[in-house]
């Protein structure tokens, strides 16, 4: 750790102007004007820009846009916080104070507040761009399963709203020269951002560059394009001069996304041998009044298990509050918290182990396509997490140790497999080294140790023998870094490029050249073609497959329980995974660690509150959330992968790690919970006083 | 860019001039009082920096067993005294539960007792109504989310509670608080320290303005003592509720005093008078003692969300008592 990175608001740019929002002060009801004269007598403030002034804009597309309504447009109120005007200045401290002084006359409106934990008034979504799917799908005669089933489970399970908070703030540093757009963003998507700039500013792709040399962590809440990245663009074009807008902890909670509550009640149908029958799944997540985002939970019904009869509806809730985007770990791992909990509350009505439940409705192929996995080991990771947990010997009553309860649960883990078309260069030098070059961006994942990796295989090169350079849409395209995708999409891109560079120089320089021959091989081969440079391009894109892409895992979860005071408390985790082939065994670990991390404090601690009569976000910061420090993580998490190739899913045989692990530790929590305390809890977070 | 003067005062006289004026924020550690100007929760335009003042950060031992620590003790340099160690036990878990390693090491013991109260409300980063944020604004808490608050001593106009570890600890002590104004200075109780809603929300405590807290004193070793915090992580939290309790045994191991109180249960550290009474004689791992601090909490009054927290407060009591006397849970 050198401190060197540069994030986006590190970035400054000659005769910058430091921007900050100023946030509507409730949640619904119209801007009758806005009196900026105190703000404008501060000292170094140069602008008060409000929707009066926004330039006509067109129309984004969604996604990338967060929204088709660009902010700031009208005199309109949507949500509390929303931005209603923007204060430039020539220092931070000057524009932070001045906005303020920023005294908007509001005329309130009547508001719908975020739902709290009950279905009321949920809808079928609209057509809207994150309609990525019917929300209402079926396979097979539901109902006449579900009326001849000899046993049946239903239960509804809640997830609480909770933001994604990564370390560092979104922030975007805009700048105009002549008629192009360069920005410098904190994004998991730079090609997205331009596609949006484009739209908005009636740009061709070549006017608008966009760099995101470092992202400090997102987990989803930069994949999309939010009202600051466009405000910024629009102030700097509006001031003639650059602008850097960094949002506060408090505008992360109000103007940029979190995770939905959802609201999912599942049915289990099934034999009295655990074969089930039917599965029947419906999710309702909260959204804006704007925007339908929808968050497909119900998709963990589709995918799991191998019901003959199969239904899912997705519903929305709207409120006045900003608009849900993924998170770490979306679809699936939204599902798996309601459809996992359902399988272990069957498990225990039938009184069928856990795992032989699902071992019972094991899915050959895919339950609602029937297309067959492109690979799929997850009798392996039961089989082997099972062993190394001691899941079998796990007793019927709970063990005490001191003041302990030790409760014991297991879930399954489980993510689609999002793929990407990705691009890349890479640049061999004279002396035999090598330059790697790809539009991809690094949200701390360790994308660039993947693809010093991958090119050093292919040429035969030591790590310190790659530079790579990323987080530039100058450089060739590549796809987003969400939905565990860089590695597929990246890694190959850069295979292929290396490959091709290798290709180049044997034929160029006619010399027999071995598989990854080495720096000196290389040099030596370069100087027989007499260039300085020789360029390698490779791709990715993915292609429609007859296969069915996915990943699966086991976890295993022993939790304590203190009954004395009421809390709860991690002691070990077992988890198993079938991913595809592991290309970085260190960083995928520490990955999978991570992820099972979070899934804890999604299960014990996390949660957005908001408050129903203000119309606002409670705790706008760290505080107000409690997220596992290291004093809660146990030493003994074991994470294993089972040994596996997937060559369906692309050129590396790997396929996503970065959200898979989240899935499932909340399902297993929650049946470590009831084996300790006789209690189920269907509603996340599991707290405190929730237990006593 | 709030407008702020800084100055930095070199003695206590200094220190108590400036302290004088309402406008004066007194920096002492440092890691409350910038959240407060961040928030706009002190309409300060002056901070004045005591850190430096010299004398103020010794710990002596006072005549009968007793300790005298300065006001200016970083929290972790009075956890890792010696004589602390020995015979305080009960403060010093508290400070090692109360903050991470960082803002012990900058956090000073007597300006511990002054932070404000955590509640969501008080704490937003815009005003939302709080009568102590905003003087007649109203209760948005009394309605709203009020899980973590009192249990004792709240009023309509605030249910908030007093957040501090090492108070709940030093009230069990019944250590005192030692202040310095311009014409002399007081004792004050820590238990008598903190101001409950009932006798306003325009203050936190009995301090008036122009009176800085100069050193806490503790009397008698009070060996057979232990802090007990409960919250939902394991560290870095403050408490749901946490129980400090100081034990004189007699030889058969039975209890011959108690001094129980409650944190996070309001806006002051809460002395449980009944249970205390009531415990002696037993021994500390009778059922009865669980009855005794049963009696004791029957006295309170918990908001409509708060309710969960006497269950814990009864187990937080219990274990403080039995960890304070050595039994094994």
């Amino acid at each position: 750790m050198t401190g060197a990175a540069l994030y986006a608001a590190d970035h400054v740019a000659e005769g910058m102007l430091y921007g900050v929002l100023v946030g509507a002060p409730v949640p619904a009801g119209r801007v009758r004007g806005i009196d900026a004269d105190d703000a404008l007598a501060v000292p170094g403030v140069t602008y008060v820009l409000t929707h009066a002034e926004m330039p006509k804009l067109g129309v984004p597309p969604v996604p990338p846009a967060s929204s088709a309504r660009v902010p700031m447009l009208d005199d309109e109120i949507h949500y509390e916080g929303e931005p209603i005007a923007v204060v430039l200045a020539q220092s931070l401290e000057a524009a932070e104070y001045a906005a303020s002084l920023v005294r908007p006359d509001i005329e309130s409106a009547p508001f719908a507040a975020h739902p709290s934990g009950e279905r009321a008034g949920a809808v079928i979504p609209r057509e809207s761009g994150y309609l990525f799917d019917a929300p209402d799908a079926e396979r097979g005669d539901v109902e006449g399963a579900v009326a001849g089933a000899q046993a049946r489970h239903t239960g509804t399970y809640v997830s609480p709203s909770r933001h994604h908070n990564p370390m560092e703030t979104s922030a975007t540093l805009a700048e105009w020269r002549d008629d192009t757009l360069t920005l410098v963003d904190a994004t998991q998507w730079s090609y997205g951002v331009r596609v949006v700039m484009c739209a908005l500013f009636d740009l061709a792709p070549e006017q608008v560059r966009v760099r995101s040399p470092h992202t400090g962590g997102a987990f989803g809440c930069k994949g999309t394009v939010w009202p600051h990245q466009i405000i910024a663009a629009v102030a700097a074009r509006v001031s003639g001069r650059p602008v850097r807008i960094a949002l506060s902890r408090a505008q992360m909670y109000s103007i940029i996304p979190y995770q939905p509550q959802m609201v999912q009640t599942v049915t289990l149908a099934a034999a009295d041998s655990g074969r089930l029958a039917a599965i029947e799944h419906e999710s309702v997540n909260v959204t804006s009044v704007d925007d339908d985002f929808v968050e497909y939970a119900t998709q963990a019904s589709r995918t799991t298990y191998a019901a003959p009869a199969i239904r899912v509806s997705q519903r929305v809730q709207r409120a006045n509050i900003n608009l849900g985007t993924a998170m770490r770990a979306p679809v699936e791992g939204a599902g798996l918290w309601a459809l996992g909990s359902a399988m272990n509350e069957l498990a225990a009505q039938l009184r069928i182990d856990p795992i032989d439940l699902r071992l019972a409705n094991y899915a050959d192929v895919h339950p609602f396509t029937g297309q067959p996995w492109s690979s799929k080991k997850l009798r392996e990771c039961y089989e082997q997490g099972a062993r190394a947990f001691g899941w079998r010997r796990r007793p019927n009553e709970p063990e005490r140790d001191g003041p302990w309860v030790v409760g014991q649960g297991m879930a399954d883990c489980a993510m689609g497999t999002y793929r990407f078309a990705s691009s890349a260069h890479v640049r061999l030098l004279a002396d035999g080294r090598a330059v790697v070059q790809s539009g991809t961006q690094d949200i701390g994942t360790g994308i660039v140790t993947i693809m010093t990796q991958v090119a050093c295989d292919v040429l035969g090169l030591k790590p310190d023998q790659v530079r790579c350079e990323i987080g530039d849409t100058e450089l060739p395209e590549a796809g987003p870094t969400f939905g565990s995708s860089s590695t597929m999409g990246v890694g190959a891109a850069v295979m292929n490029a290396a490959k091709d560079v290798l290709a180049k120089l044997r034929e160029r320089s006619g010399q027999e050249l071995r598989e990854a021959p080495g720096a000196d091989a290389l040099a030596v081969a370069m100087r027989a073609v007499g260039a300085q440079e020789l360029v390698g391009a490779g791709s990715f894109t993915p292609q429609d497959s007859e296969y069915a892409l996915h990943t699966f895992g086991a976890i295993f979860v022993e939790v304590g329980f203190d009954p004395d005071l009421g809390i709860l408390r991690l002691r070990r985790a077992v988890g198993r995974y079938s991913v595809g082939r592991i290309v970085n065994p260190r960083t995928a670990r520490a990955q999978i660690v991570g992820g099972i991390v979070w899934g804890w404090g999604k299960a014990t601690m996390e949660a957005s509150r908001h408050e129903e009569r203000l119309g606002r976000w409670l705790s706008k910061n760290l505080a107000g959330v409690a997220l596992p420090v290291n004093a809660d993580i146990p030493s003994d998490i074991d994470v294993g992968f089972i040994d596996e190739v997937d060559e369906h899913a692309g050129p590396i045989g790997g396929k996503g790690i970065g959200e898979i692990a989240a899935t499932g530790v909340d399902a297993a929590v929650a049946d470590a919970v009831f084996h300790a305390t006789g209690r189920r809890i269907r509603e996340l977070p599991i707290t405190p006083d929730k237990l006593v | 860019m709030i407008p702020l003067t800084y100055a930095r005062a070199t003695t206590l006289d200094e220190a108590l001039d400036a302290a004088h004026d309402p406008g004066t924020a007194v920096l002492a550690g440092g890691t409350e009082l910038l959240n407060w100007l961040r928030l706009g929760i002190t309409d300060a335009d002056r901070v004045v920096d005591i850190s430096r003042v010299p004398g103020l950060d010794r710990i002596e031992p006072l005549p009968g067993g007793g300790l005298r620590i300065g006001t200016l003790v970083r929290l972790n340099d009075v956890a890792a005294h010696p004589s602390v160690a020995r015979d305080w036990p009960v403060l010093r878990m508290a400070i090692h539960k109360s903050a991470s390693a960082q803002l012990r090491n900058l956090a000073t013991i007597g300006a511990n007792l002054l932070q404000k109260t955590r509640c969501a409300y008080f704490r937003s980063e815009e005003p939302v109504p709080c009568n102590r944020r905003v003087p007649g604004s109203g209760c948005a808490a009394r309605e709203g989310h009020d899980d973590r608050h009192a249990l004792f001593g709240w009023t309509d106009d605030c249910i908030a509670t007093q957040p501090s570890d090492p108070a709940v600890a030093l009230a069990a002590l019944d250590a005192h608080v030692v202040t310095r104004t311009a014409t002399g200075g007081r004792r004050i109780a820590v238990t008598e320290f903190h101001v409950l809603p009932a006798d306003g929300v325009d203050r936190d405590t009995v301090l008036e303005p122009g009176e800085l807290v100069e050193a806490i004193e503790l009397d008698a070793p009070a060996p057979c003592s232990a802090y007990v915090k409960v919250r939902e992580r394991e560290s870095y939290e403050y408490a749901i509720v946490s129980a400090a309790v100081a034990l004189r045994l007699r030889d058969d191991g039975v209890i011959d005093s108690a001094r129980i109180a409650l944190g996070s249960v309001a806006m002051r550290p809460w002395r449980l008078a009944e249970a205390e009474r009531r415990v002696v004689g037993l021994a500390p791992d009778d059922d009865a003692v669980t009855s005794a601090i049963e009696a004791a909490l029957a006295q309170a009054r918990p908001v409509a969300g708060s309710a969960y927290k006497l269950a814990i407060a009864r187990g937080a009591a219990r274990r403080a008592l039995m960890t304070a006397a050595g039994v094994r849970p």
